[in-house]
């Protein structure tokens, strides 16, 4: 079986600054196999493939490539392809104001003249042979996204590649082009090209793949034949949860219901980023929304507070109809909003503390009406103390605080405004143990005193104990929704890997 | 101990600034004794007036400070400068010269009447930039283009003719003194412009918008604020500033020039709020450092002159120093600096214990 191996890379390490990447990596990929890499984002997936194809210089370990002898020695994207290492990202990384034919073969020519005649009848017939529907005097920019992917990949097939690497291909594409692009990738199989197939969706890795390896948080957690791994085992296994241990679970505590009010109802709701949903939350309740990252999740609260733009659906809150097109608009009907990202949509890095503490009262406030320094100091000195943030005075800027801190200074921001309806997306990501717990403390103590909270986390243990109901998606779809005896962790990953398994 | 980092901490900004405007006072004084000694002389209209080179530095640094003000917002909010200034200002003193021109005499009302008009105008047009960098998120430097190559033929358009006159003592009140006040008027306006902007920041939220919005857009967005809002409202406050300090520059001559009227201001300006130590990438700002960075060139561009520097070479020498400046200021040398004081620091405590040991 070994025998078969185009690639080995073993013992891969990479090290970035405060974080490992990927720690003693193994990965096989055999003749004419396509094989799965998957794993949540930030599980080291494009860090192993970006060491695989030079972009990065892996810190330790070694990579074999069937014909290169002992070891490959790969520094470069160059490199990687002289070896016959082929890789086609998301973002279509051709001349879309060029031919077919020009695409293929650009910056291939070692200095002889072109006979651009014959490289269109090549480019022709491997287009044909491929099933590609393109001409070679074809524009790019006129074929559809699925075909110009496809021009990518024949473009890497006839560079003699031995390895292709595909990195979310399938992003862009609808169902049928989808088909399109797994029929070459079979017709590329049984040439006996090894492909390595890297995607968020969990279906389409069951239609095509053999066998899948499975990274997270840099590490290698296995490698399985398809056949062995069902769905949601292979769900467990991204999360780091062992399914027999799922069994016994932890039985939850109290945990808020909520009262029979709805603060806030959404019908048929949708942005430029979220397919139309319906959504509600009653006073005093916590739900959340949980999913695999990339499922929509974010997406779904973001359309809630009107963070993107809003392109349908009918809002109520505390049952009066109202219009929500802006985050300001959210803010006025009570709504808080703390981001996912912090570093990119939360901290305003070099304002102090304080500033950053009364930003949104002070919005609400108005333009006219700003607070006293007298009023901003004693804001900021009660939520320091409350939330026990730690920061050398209220004046340093936020940026120099360590990461929980600056979480716990953009939930002071939003607790001073005293919303009725709170949205904490990852509220706990990247920051300390202590700091988390202290967190979901918080999340139900503000339940008991009747504020509304959606609560969204990557991790489903503490989901299941702060939240009273689980709203699950997968693929930008909301697919299900958990309450009392249902929240368990196996029905939550049950549900996230879907009733096909 | 903390009051002491606090109050270092709210001036750093201004140390570079402040060094550089000491060392050139201290060389003036080092040259020539006299250099800063202040009189009181009779000037053509008959008044008495104080004279020096003093007064004549913060005098004719006026329409930069006020500009330099404007800029920073600008600076601040949108992460870039504003070129179209200088053009800008053209218009605005020929919308000016004609309202006045266009009156049956020119009475304080009038005056009045025309800076409120010019000062619209000129918001009118600053509009035009913002609306290119904040709605359609052009460059800055890019979208200004536009007006800084156009805005004098606008200006010379506006009256048809290349210079008119205008002959009214409060025009001259403006530009020079008003009798039987001996300090001249552009610094008053310098004050009034500085007033007016800390009266904004007082009764607005603007300062922490601005800043908000430079630092973090879009965080900005999601906490209720309007960056286009933002970023327009700091054209329109740079608008103000342009057409105070072009009226100053009507003053001065007693008549409208669209070829020199504040011609060149926008790179001393962009200079002033860099040497005050803002960031030019936008967010965090202090005015105050802007203003300083206004009378440092102007001191320097005076001293040039009283060295006789032949005006060719002045802004040789003017570049030399002000490359000094700019590289102290910049972020590489801070952080070498502040890591060698840190080191000296602990360095001394270390040898002051070992000597206590020892």
């Amino acid at each position: 079986m070994q025998n078969d191996a185009v690639l080995k890379m073993r013992g891969i390490c990479k090290q970035f600054p405060g974080t490992r990447a990927l720690n003693n990596v193994d990965f096989t990929l055999r003749r004419g196999e396509i094989h799965a890499l998957m794993g949540e984002n930030g599980a080291g997936k494009s860090t192993l493939i970006k060491v695989l194809t030079g972009v990065y210089e892996k810190d330790g370990g070694t990579i074999w490539v069937e014909g290169t002898g002992e070891e490959a020695h790969i520094h470069s994207p160059q490199d990687a392809q002289n070896i016959g290492i082929s890789t086609v990202y998301q973002e279509i990384t051709l001349c879309p104001n060029l031919t077919v034919a020009e695409n293929m073969f650009i910056g291939r020519g070692k200095g002889q003249l072109v006979h651009w005649k014959d490289y269109e009848d090549r480019a022709d017939g491997i287009l044909r042979s491929l099933g590609i529907p393109a001409r070679a005097k074809q524009e790019l920019s006129r074929c559809s996204l699925a075909v110009q992917q496809m021009v990518a990949i024949a473009r890497a097939v006839d560079m003699q590649c031995k390895v292709l690497i595909l990195d979310e291909p399938t992003s862009s594409l609808d169902e049928k082009e989808v088909a399109m692009l797994f029929d070459m990738m079979r017709d590329l199989k049984s040439r006996g090209v090894g492909i390595v197939f890297v995607t968020h969706f969990l279906e389409q890795v069951y239609e095509v793949s053999d066998r899948i390896t499975v990274l997270r948080n840099g590490e290698l957690v296995g490698e399985y034949v398809i056949e062995d791994l069902p769905q949601v085992e292979l769900v467990a296994k991204m999360m780091g949860k062992n399914l027999n241990d799922l069994a016994d679970l932890e039985q939850v505590g109290l945990k808020s219901q909520g009262g029979q009010e709805t603060v806030y109802q959404a019908q048929a709701l949708s942005s430029s980023e979220s397919r139309p949903f319906d959504f509600s939350i009653r006073r005093g309740e916590v739900n959340g929304f949980t999913g695999l990252l990339g499922s929509g999740r974010s997406e779904s609260v973001r359309a809630v507070f009107g963070a993107d733009r809003i392109t349908g659906g009918r809002v109520q809150v505390n049952g009066k109809p109202v219009r929500i097109s802006k985050p300001h608009d959210a803010m006025k009907n009570g709504i808080g909003y703390l981001p996912e990202d912090r570093k990119r949509d939360g901290i305003i890095a070099d304002l102090s503390v304080r500033e950053n503490i009364v930003l949104a009262l002070q919005v609400m406030k108005g333009f006219f009406h700003p607070m006293s320094k007298a009023q901003m100091e004693a804001f900021a000195d009660e939520y320091i103390q409350a939330l026990q943030i730690k920061t050398a005075s209220q004046d340093t800027p936020i940026k120099s605080l360590s990461g929980g801190n600056q979480q716990k200074v953009i939930l002071a921001r939003w607790l001073l405004t005293h919303p009725d309806y709170l949205i904490l997306d990852e509220p706990t990501r990247g920051i300390d143990v202590g700091t988390k717990l202290e967190i979901q403390k918080l999340v139900l103590k503000l339940a008991e005193e009747n504020m509304s909270v959606t609560f969204i986390s990557s991790e489903i243990e503490e989901m299941l104990r702060v939240c009273s109901r689980l709203i699950v998606m997968r693929d930008r779809k909301i697919v299900g929704e958990l309450t009392g005896s249902e929240l368990t962790q196996a029905n939550v990953m049950k549900t996230i890997a879907g009733g096909e398994q | 101990m903390d009051k002491q980092r606090k109050l270092f901490a709210g001036i750093g900004q201004l140390i570079i600034p402040l060094v550089a405007l000491g060392l050139l006072i201290l060389f003036n004084l080092f040259r020539d004794p006299g250099f800063f000694s202040i009189g009181m002389a009779v000037n053509n209209s008959g008044n008495q007036v104080l004279t020096g080179n003093l007064i004549s530095i913060i005098d004719s640094a006026s329409e930069l400070a006020i500009i330099a003000m404007g800029m920073t917002l600008v600076t601040a909010a949108c992460g870039g400068q504003d070129i179209s200034v200088g053009a800008v200002g053209a218009i605005s003193g020929a919308v000016f010269v004609k309202v006045l021109l266009g009156a049956p005499s020119i009475t304080p009302g009038i005056v009045v009447l025309g800076v409120i008009l010019c000062c619209l105008a000129t918001i009118a047009f600053m509009m035009f930039n913002g609306t290119l960098v904040s709605v359609f998120k052009i460059q800055p430097m890019i979208a200004t283009l536009i007006l800084y190559s156009c805005g004098r033929s606008i200006a010379y358009w506006i009256n048809g003719d290349a210079t008119p006159q205008l002959n009214s003592p409060i025009i001259t009140s403006i530009g020079m003194t008003i009798p039987g006040v001996p300090v001249p008027t552009p610094i008053f306006v310098v004050i009034l412009a500085g007033l007016l902007l800390l009266l904004i920041f007082r009764r607005t939220t603007t300062g922490l918008y601005v800043q908000t919005v430079g630092i973090n857009q879009g965080a900005a967005r999601l906490n209720g604020i309007d960056p286009v809002l933002i970023k327009l409202l700091s054209f329109a406050l740079l608008g103000v500033c342009v057409s105070l300090a072009s009226v100053i520059g009507v003053g001065r001559l007693g008549q409208l020039n669209h070829k020199t009227l504040l011609v060149d201001i926008e790179m001393d300006a962009i200079l002033a709020v860099a040497i005050g130590g803002n960031n030019l990438g936008g967010g965090r700002f202090r005015l105050s450092g802007s203003i300083l960075g206004a009378y440092i060139i102007q001191m320097l561009t005076t001293t040039l002159y009283a060295m006789n520097v032949s005006p060719v070479n002045v802004k040789t020498y003017k570049a030399i120093v002000i490359i000094i400046i700019v590289v102290a200021g910049s972020p590489v040398v801070k952080n070498r600096l502040s890591a060698l004081w840190s080191r000296m620091r602990s360095g001394g405590s270390q040898a002051a214990a070992s000597k206590g040991a020892g």
